[in-house]
């Protein structure tokens, strides 16, 4: 391939693209090929179609189209056959000979590979039906869809590296940056820092060469975004660093990715490989004069290296400990030079601000938090997966209308927002908008974009203590307030949990969270508190019932929970039996079971595997 | 036999401090443990003090310095997995295992660990095995596939896991 070398020759490029799309297969099979969906075996998916294909001699007319995340995991592996909008979803290689059958061939509807909506138990046939992507605006993350990501001609057929050739040929450096003002674009990776200040800083600052950092190491549990959007749709990521290196004048660059996430690190190497093959990255790109490369840098797992600080200690070499910011790292990060770190979905808003302008972006969002923004929604809710909607979106939307609501019939009661830097929103704040500066005065944050919906079955003094002993192992033990505060924190809250807290302990648990707030040195730090305190805040009588009443309302802290076999219900089946890992339960068959309390670890696989509803908590 | 398979792994790396992660990150995807030996050479190819290498190596989580089992077995646990029970798959694990979390049995059969997530949230509870991730996770499928794979060993064993 040679490079393109001006934006002209990428538009002929493009035309050719577009036109040869058109002449190729009628018939196009659009399979999901995310981590999510590979998870749930995908690929043995797309090799079966392809045998069934080959064997129906349809091979050159149908094209099986591999994509990224389309968001929709839990109902994976999914498929769309176009024209038609055709949506299949937990297709097994089994299906492959009948879809290529009756679909492809007889234009028939396989009923039973439709998705049934779970609110009102109907089928639907098309994907832009179904009441999940409904109600989303997938500015975004739509695009995982439309193309393979490790085919740059793809992407540039879908109209990708247009907004770079925009950028370069009619902007200058500083139109870029007032363009991206003007959209009033803020950080996606939780601090909601106005992006458009950020880069100004860099490019005003003194040093060379200036370097631009795409934060990828998304190590909040619960959020997945950042991965869905590296690993479907490189390049866009690619042409909003390009564009961002246009605006700051910066020449080198690097796309930090946790090593957690094999297949983003794959896509994003192949991506930049492709990019500089064709002209798109390297020396003067598009003619324009603009030079600019990328490499890759593996995260090695740790929490903190997500902190931009860490983040460029860990790319250094070093430990991913943070540094005081005395001196922002936009003027002195990287080797110390001038850094711009940007999130990933926050390079991604670029092209869009470039390619439709500050006022096509500030079309969705609010005045203060314009665009859109990726959220992971899982936990207990009906429909869990990725969901794009403007910022701004009532959180009672996203989980009831997008989500469904609640999954297995229990009430819902909290949804917990970004992660361990966030907090448990009770649904009393449900019609609170999501953006960022509701969620801050609420106590949680956006963070990255994780939503765990937790239901009654879910216990918030456990949550609390969940996030505190993440935090315990993750703090980088740099400095004290995090290291030390962060551990008593949770001495308390496992105190609680256990049944031995007081009433005293709990105000002190307060003034603990407060001064891990004010006294730590790192963004992570400073928002460690959040999680116990958000839900000591909002659910402070589970907290009561733990200490007054030694009772867990939840039935799910194990020091103070029993699990019964209620005779009349038990029919002896020995299901539990079998599965108990501690061989706590005895019973002849036919005969009603029976738990040995002194060997119960009260880990409530019984309960979860009875048929019969015969294993009580209490 | 280690020391020409960590020079090929450090080769165009000489003097180069920054790529100390990257070194050891595909010395520990090569070997599934760092080697002293390993950590020895790099900091001399680098230019690190072995200290540093030693600080880095024990300070990130995706390095271990001793021998991994042949499969490596790990629960995912993401707060999304955490509350649909991710750990009940410890529990099982540990049990069907007899080792804890971060274990590897004698035999060098089975490494078990803890993740804090894999990003698959919508699919919880997750276990990944040998790089293959198995999303909507109960205790019964979790034993199978332990005993699957414990009896694919005993016949001959699985070719993926040797590499």
């Amino acid at each position: 391939m040679p490079r393109i070398s001006s934006p002209q020759a990428l538009d002929a490029l493009r035309a050719e693209l577009r036109a040869a799309v058109g002449t190729a297969a009628p018939t196009t099979i659009t399979l999901c090929a995310g981590t999510g969906c590979q998870a749930s075996r995908s690929l043995p998916v797309q090799a079966a179609l392809r045998a069934e294909l080959e064997r129906a001699k349809l091979a050159g007319q149908v094209e099986i189209r591999t994509t990224g995340c389309h968001g929709f995991c839990e109902q994976g592996p999914l498929m769309i056959i176009e024209p038609g909008n055709l949506f299949y979803c937990r297709i097994t290689p089994r299906d492959a000979a009948e879809i290529v059958e009756r679909t492809i061939l007889g234009g028939e509807v396989v009923e039973r590979l439709l998705y049934t909506d779970p609110v009102s138990g109907r089928k639907v046939m098309r994907e832009a039906e179904i009441p999940f992507y409904a109600s989303q605006e997938r500015v975004l993350l739509g695009q995982n869809r439309a193309l393979d990501p490790t085919r740059i001609e793809d992407y540039i057929a879908q109209g990708g590296y247009q907004a770079l050739a925009k950028a370069l040929a009619e902007m200058t450096p500083q139109q870029v940056l007032g363009a991206v003002r003007a959209a009033g674009l803020r950080g996606r990776g939780g601090g909601g820092f106005p992006t458009a200040t950020k880069w100004q800083t860099t490019r005003d600052a003194e040093g060379e060469p200036k370097i631009l950092i795409c934060n990828a190491d998304e190590g909040d549990p619960g959020a997945y975004m950042n991965r869905s959007l590296l690993e479907g749709n490189p390049h866009a990521i690619i042409e909003g660093m390009l564009i961002g290196a246009h605006a700051i004048g910066a020449s080198r660059g690097f796309v930090y990715v946790r090593t957690e996430y094999p297949l983003a690190v794959e896509h994003v190497r192949a991506a930049i490989a492709q990019a500089r093959e064709w002209g798109l990255l390297g020396e003067n790109i598009l003619g324009s004069g603009l030079s600019f490369d990328l490499t890759v840098a593996r995260g090695a797992g740790a929490f903190v290296a997500g902190e931009s600080t860490a983040l460029m200690a860990a790319l250094e070499g070093e430990v991913s400990e943070p540094r005081p910011k005395d001196v922002h790292t936009a003027e002195k990060g990287y080797l110390d030079l001038p850094t711009t770190l940007n999130n990933v979905e926050t390079w991604a808003c670029v092209p869009w601000i470039i390619r439709e302008g500050a006022e096509g972006f500030r079309r969705l969002g609010t005045a203060a938090s314009p665009g859109t923004k990726i959220f992971a929604l899982t936990g207990q809710v009906k429909n869990t997966g990725l969901v794009e909607v403007p910022l701004g979106t009532p959180l009672r939307e996203i989980v009831y209308d997008i989500g469904g609501g609640a999954a297995n019939g229990r009430a819902i009661k909290a949804v917990q927002i970004g992660g361990p830097s966030g907090g448990c929103v009770p649904e009393s704040l449900f019609d609170l908008p999501v953006d960022f500066d509701s969620l801050r005065e609420a106590g949680a944050m956006m963070g990255s974009g994780g939503m765990v919906v937790m239901d009654e079955g879910s216990c918030m003094v456990d949550v609390a203590r969940y996030f505190l002993e993440f935090l315990r192992d993750e703090s980088c033990g740099k400095c004290v307030p995090c290291r030390l505060g962060v551990a008593r924190m949770l001495e308390i809250v496992t105190d609680v949990a256990e049944g031995r807290g007081t009433l005293a302990q709990l105000e002190l648990l307060e003034e603990l969270g407060e001064t891990v707030s004010e006294a730590s040195l790192c963004g992570l730090g400073k928002t460690a508190a959040n999680p116990a305190l958000t839900t000591l805040r909002y659910f402070r009588d589970e907290y009561l019932a733990h200490v007054v009443e030694k009772r867990c309302p939840a039935g799910v802290c194990r020091s103070l929970v029993h699990y019964t076999i209620t005779p009349e219900a038990c029919t002896g089946c020995g299901v539990c039996l079998r599965a108990c890992p501690q061989a706590a339960i005895t019973g002849e068959r036919r005969r009603p079971h029976f738990i040995d309390q002194t060997l119960c670890v009260r880990c409530g696989i019984c309960r979860e595997v009875c048929r019969f509803n015969a294993v009580a908590v209490a | 036999m280690v020391a020409s398979e960590v020079r090929a792994l450090l080769a165009g790396r000489e003097g180069r401090p920054d790529q100390l992660i990257e070194a050891l990150q595909d010395m520990q995807a090569h070997f599934r443990y760092l080697p002293e030996e390993g950590l020895r050479m790099a900091a001399e190819t680098l230019g690190v003090p072995p200290i540093e290498v030693y600080r880095v190596a024990s300070f990130y989580k995706a390095f271990s310095l001793t021998p991994r089992g042949r499969h490596q077995l790990t629960v995912c646990m993401g707060t999304a997995c955490h509350v649909r029970g991710a750990l009940r798959m410890v529990d099982v694990a540990q049990a069907e295992l007899g080792i804890a979390a971060g274990e590897t049995t004698q035999d060098g059969a089975f490494t078990l660990e803890r993740v804090n997530c894999l990003g698959c949230c919508a699919l919880g509870p997750v276990v990944v095995l040998d790089g293959e991730y198995h999303g909507h996770m109960n205790p019964a499928k979790l034993r199978t596939l332990i005993a699957e794979t414990r009896a694919a060993d005993a016949n001959g064993g699985a070719p993926h896991a040797q590499d």
